[in-house]
C-alpha cells in the first residue's frame, strides 16, 4: 500500500493554517474607496479645479513615496500598497480650493518624507503622514492655507468665510443646511457632512474603521459645547456649528481612525478619542485659531505610545494585583 | 434559545458538511503499524517488548514513565520487528514499535471486568492509566493525572468538550452522534470518580442534531445539563468552554481544577467507556479524513500506528502541487511533510487541501488592532511578536507570552500576515530553555 507519489512535497508551515484574508491593500483601498464620494462632493462644489488639487497632491505623496522606497532600496511593490495614495487623497482633501500648485506639492512632499518614511515607512510613524503635510502648509503659508472660495463661485477671486471662521472673527451665525449639504466656504473634502458620513458607513460596513474613534470624539465635542452652550448661551456657538462645522467629522471619520496613528487597546481607543474631542472644543474656544482639528489629532498621536502602554487590557484571568 | 459563550475570537468557515453526516466506518490496519512510546508531553514510555516478540491486539507494550507519561498498546496482533527512533507527527523522532500485522486481530485476554458502577475512584483512575488514555482533543494530556486533581482543589463540576470548534473535523460530532449513551456512560463515571455534582455537555450551535440527542437524553437528569454554545473559535478551548458554560475564569496560569471544574473531551469520553465497559485499552481513534483534495472523505475508526499513507490512500487522496497535510484542525493543526508518519492518539483529522495560494505577504504591522480585538486572552499579539522579534523575552512574559494557547485568532485576522503565533512560540520556547537552566545552576 506504498503509492510513492503521496510523498511529495507539502506546504509546511506553522499553524494557523487558514487565513481570513484581508489584506493591507485591501484595507487601504478600501478607505480610498470609502473617500470616493467626498472627492467627487469637493468636485461639484469647487469645480474642476479641486481635481487639480487632487491629481497634484496624489502626484506628490506617490512621487516622494517611490523616491524614498529607492533610496532606502526596498520593494518597489509597497507603492501599490494604497498607503500613499490615501495619504495624497487625504492631504488634498483637507487643503483649501485654489491653493497653488506649488504649495500642494510641497504638502505632499512634506506629508511623505517627513509624515512617514523618516520614522521607517509604513507604520512605523507616530504621527498622520497627511496632517504633518497639512501642518506644514499651515506654518508655511497660514494665508493661503485660510483663503476660501465660496462654494460654487462663478469667479474664482471670490473669497468667503468659513463657517467657524465668520462665527469666531465675525460672530456670523451660519446657516445649518449648507454645513450638512457642503456647498460651503472650506476645505475640498471637508463641507459635506452627508458625504463624509456615507464613507465612514463604508468603513465601517467593511470592518476597516473602528466606529468608537468618531463616536466618542463626536460625543465629547457635542457634550461640551452643549455645557458651555448653555452657560453662554449669547456668545457661544451652538453645539450643531461645532459639530457639523470645520474639519470636524472628517477629521473623526478618516484622520483620527488612522490605524497605524491610533491606539491599539481598547481603553487607549477611547481615551485618544475623548483627548481629540475635547481639545477641538478648546483650541476653537479659547484659542487663536478658528479650528484645532488638525492639532488635537497630532497632539493625540503623539501620546498614542503612551496610551498603549498604560492602558494595556487585563489577560483573561490575571490576577487583579498583577494588573 | 441564548446560547452561551466567551469574549472575542473569531468566526472561520466551519467546512463541517463535507463529512459530518459520515458514520464512523473502521479502516482496516495494514502490514505495519509503528507505535510511538512517546505521543504527548512529558516522557515516553519505557517499552515492554523485545524484537521478534509476538505480541496481541491490546498488549500492553509501553510502561509510563513519571508522572506526564502514558501506557501504549499493540493496536494489531503480530511480530515486533523493529524498536528504534523514528520521526512522528510533532516532528521529532521518538522511539517507535514497529509491528508486523498477522490479521488475526488475536486479542489479549483482559483481566475480569467489574461493572463501572461498582469501581472505587482509584479503580477507575487506575483503569483509565492502564489503559493508556489520553486527552483526545489534540493536548493528548495523560487523563488520569486530571482524574486526580489536587485535594485541596475539589471539583465539583465536570465539563464535557464537544464543542469541535476547529473547521472541517466532525469526529467528536459523529461519536456523539452514534455512540452518545456510552459518552454519557463515561461522563457518569468520570462525576463520580473526581466526586464533582454536575455534568455540563458544550455544544456549539452547529451540531443541532447532537443537542437535540442530548436534550433528549438528559431529560429528568438534574446531574446533568447541556449548554448550546456560540459556533465561535477558539469555543472549545478549555478556558473559553469554563468561561462561557460557568462564568468561572481560569486564573492566569491555572488549571480548571483552580475554579472546581474537569475538562474532559468526547472522544476521551469515549475511550474511557471502551476501557471499563470492553477492557479495551486505547488502540484505536475516530480520525476525521477530509479536504478538497480527499475525494472520499469520512470519519474513520483507525488503529494507532497506521500510516498517513494508508489512510490517505483508503480515503482516495488525490495527489498533486501545492498541498498542505495537516494532523489536527487548520487553527491549531500541525502541518506534515511526509506521509510516512503513524496515526497517534492526538490524532483527530487528517486535511489534505490545496493552499488558497492567496497567502498573504508578510508586511509591517500597521496598527490595526484586530489581533487585540480578536485575542480570548486578552493579550497583545503584535506586542509579543514585536518583542520577542527583538528578543527581550523578560518583556514578553510581562505583557503574558506564556497566557497564550496559540489558537491562532491572531494570525487568522493579522492583514499585515505576520506569523503572530510563531513569534510566540519562539518566545515559549526560549522562556522555558532560559527557565531549565536557571534551575540546572543552582
Amino acid at each position: 500500500m506504498s503509492q510513492p507519489h503521496y510523498a511529495g512535497s507539502y506546504a509546511w508551515q506553522s499553524s494557523p493554517h487558514i487565513r481570513q484574508g484581508d489584506t493591507v491593500p485591501a484595507i487601504m483601498y478600501t478607505v480610498v474607496a470609502a473617500l470616493i464620494p467626498a472627492t467627487a462632493g469637493a468636485v461639484v462644489f469647487f469645480g474642476v479645479d479641486a481635481l487639480r488639487v487632487v491629481a497634484l497632491a496624489l502626484f506628490s505623496t506617490m512621487a516622494t513615496e517611490f523616491v524614498f522606497l529607492k533610496a532606502r532600496k526596498k520593494d518597489l511593490s509597497a507603492l501599490r500598497d494604497g498607503s500613499a495614495f490615501i495619504t495624497g487623497l487625504l492631504l488634498a482633501l483637507t487643503l483649501p480650493p485654489g491653493l497653488k500648485s506649488s504649495y500642494v506639492v510641497i504638502g505632499g512632499v512634506v506629508s511623505i518624507a517627513l509624515g512617514k518614511q523618516i520614522f521607517g515607512g509604513l507604520g512605523c510613524n507616530i504621527f498622520n503622514p497627511a496632517l504633518v503635510g497639512r501642518a506644514f502648509l499651515q506654518g508655511a503659508f497660514p494665508v493661503a492655507m485660510t483663503t476660501w472660495s465660496t462654494a460654487l463661485a462663478k469667479v474664482d477671486a471670490t473669497t468667503a468665510a468659513t463657517p467657524l471662521g465668520g462665527f469666531k472673527f465675525a460672530h456670523i451665525v451660519p446657516a445649518l443646511k449648507p454645513m450638512i449639504v457642503g456647498n460651503i466656504g472650506g476645505c475640498l473634502g471637508e463641507t459635506s457632512a452627508l458625504l463624509i458620513l456615507l464613507g465612514g458607513l463604508i468603513l465601517v460596513f467593511r470592518r476597516c474603521l473602528d466606529w468608537k474613534i468618531p463616536l466618542t470624539i463626536l460625543a465629547t465635542v457635542g457634550l461640551v459645547s452643549s455645557g458651555y452652550y448653555l452657560l453662554n448661551p449669547t456668545t457661544a456657538a451652538s453645539p450643531l456649528v461645532h459639530l457639523f462645522g470645520g474639519g470636524l467629522l472628517f477629521g473623526a471619520v478618516f484622520m483620527a481612525t488612522d490605524m497605524v496613528t491610533s491606539p491599539i487597546t481598547p481603553i487607549g481607543t477611547l481615551v485618544y478619542a475623548f483627548g481629540i474631542g475635547l481639545l477641538v472644543f478648546v483650541i476653537r474656544v479659547f484659542g487663536g485659531l478658528p479650528e484645532g482639528v488638525m492639532y488635537s489629532i497630532l497632539i493625540m498621536n503623539s501620546v498614542v505610545p503612551l496610551l498603549n502602554r498604560f492602558t494595556r487590557p487585563r489577560p483573561f484571568g490575571a490576577r487583579q494585583e498583577a494588573a | 434559545m441564548s446560547l452561551r459563550t466567551f469574549a472575542r475570537g473569531i468566526h472561520p468557515p466551519d467546512q463541517k458538511a463535507q463529512t459530518r453526516d459520515l458514520a464512523i466506518t473502521p479502516l482496516p490496519p495494514g502490514k505495519t503499524v509503528v507505535i510511538p512510546l512517546l505521543q504527548h508531553t512529558g516522557a515516553p514510555a519505557t517499552p515492554l517488548v523485545q524484537k521478534g516478540q509476538r505480541v496481541r491486539l491490546g498488549e500492553k507494550i509501553g510502561e509510563p514513565k513519571g508522572l506526564i507519561s502514558a501506557a501504549v498498546h499493540a493496536s494489531v496482533s503480530g511480530t515486533v520487528v523493529a524498536i528504534e527512533p523514528r520521526p512522528t507527527p510533532a516532528g521529532n523522532a521518538v522511539p517507535v514499535v514497529v509491528i508486523e500485522n498477522d490479521g488475526s486481530d488475536e486479542r489479549f485476554p483482559h483481566a475480569a471486568l467489574k461493572a463501572p458502577a461498582d469501581l472505587t475512584p482509584e479503580e477507575v483512575v487506575a483503569a483509565v492509566r492502564e489503559a493508556g488514555i489520553v486527552g483526545m482533543g489534540g493536548a493528548a494530556f495523560p487523563t488520569a493525572v486530571k482524574l486526580t486533581p489536587p485535594a485541596e482543589h475539589p471539583v465539583d463540576t465536570v465539563v464535557v468538550n464537544g464543542a469541535e470548534c476547529e473547521p472541517w473535523l466532525t469526529c467528536d460530532t459523529r461519536l456523539m452522534r452514534e455512540r452518545i449513551d456510552q459518552v454519557i456512560a463515561a461522563a457518569d463515571v468520570v462525576m463520580r470518580t473526581v466526586r464533582a455534582r454536575k455534568v455540563w455537555f458544550g455544544i456549539e450551535a452547529n451540531k443541532p442534531e447532537v443537542l437535540d440527542l442530548l436534550a433528549g437524553k438528559l431529560a429528568g437528569r438534574s446531574d446533568m445539563a447541556v449548554a448550546a454554545l456560540k459556533t465561535k473559535y477558539p469555543q472549545g478551548g478549555e478556558k473559553m468552554l469554563i468561561d462561557a458554560i460557568l462564568k468561572r475564569r481560569v486564573p492566569s496560569g491555572g488549571l480548571p481544577f483552580h475554579v472546581g471544574v474537569l475538562v474532559q473531551n468526547v472522544g476521551t469520553l469515549y475511550a474511557i467507556w471502551q476501557a471499563l465497559e470492553q477492557g479495551q485499552p486505547l488502540v484505536e481513534r475516530v480520525v476525521t479524513v477530509a479536504g478538497d483534495a480527499i475525494a472520499a472523505p469520512g470519519n474513520r475508526s483507525v488503529r494507532i500506528g497506521t500510516s498517513f499513507q494508508e489512510v490517505l490512500a483508503a480515503c482516495d487522496a488525490q495527489p498533486g502541487e501545492g498541498l498542505a497535510l495537516l494532523m489536527g484542525g487548520p487553527m491549531m493543526g500541525v502541518a506534515q511533510w511526509r506521509t510516512d508518519l503513524p496515526v497517534v492518539k492526538a490524532t483527530s483529522g487528517l486535511l489534505l487541501t490545496h493552499r488558497s495560494g492567496s497567502e498573504t505577504r508578510e508586511t509591517h504591522c500597521i496598527r490595526c488592532n484586530r489581533c487585540v480585538s480578536h485575542c480570548p486572552m486578552r493579550l497583545i499579539p503584535s506586542r509579543l511578536a514585536q518583542l520577542t522579534r527583538s528578543g527581550d523575552f523578560t518583556a514578553a512574559r510581562e505583557w503574558g507570552l506564556l497566557d497564550c494557547m496559540e489558537c491562532g485568532s491572531c494570525a487568522y485576522v493579522c492583514p499585515a500576515g505576520i506569523p503572530l503565533v510563531q513569534w510566540v512560540r519562539l518566545g515559549k520556547a526560549e522562556v522555558l530553555r532560559s527557565k531549565r537552566s536557571m534551575e540546572k545552576k543552582p
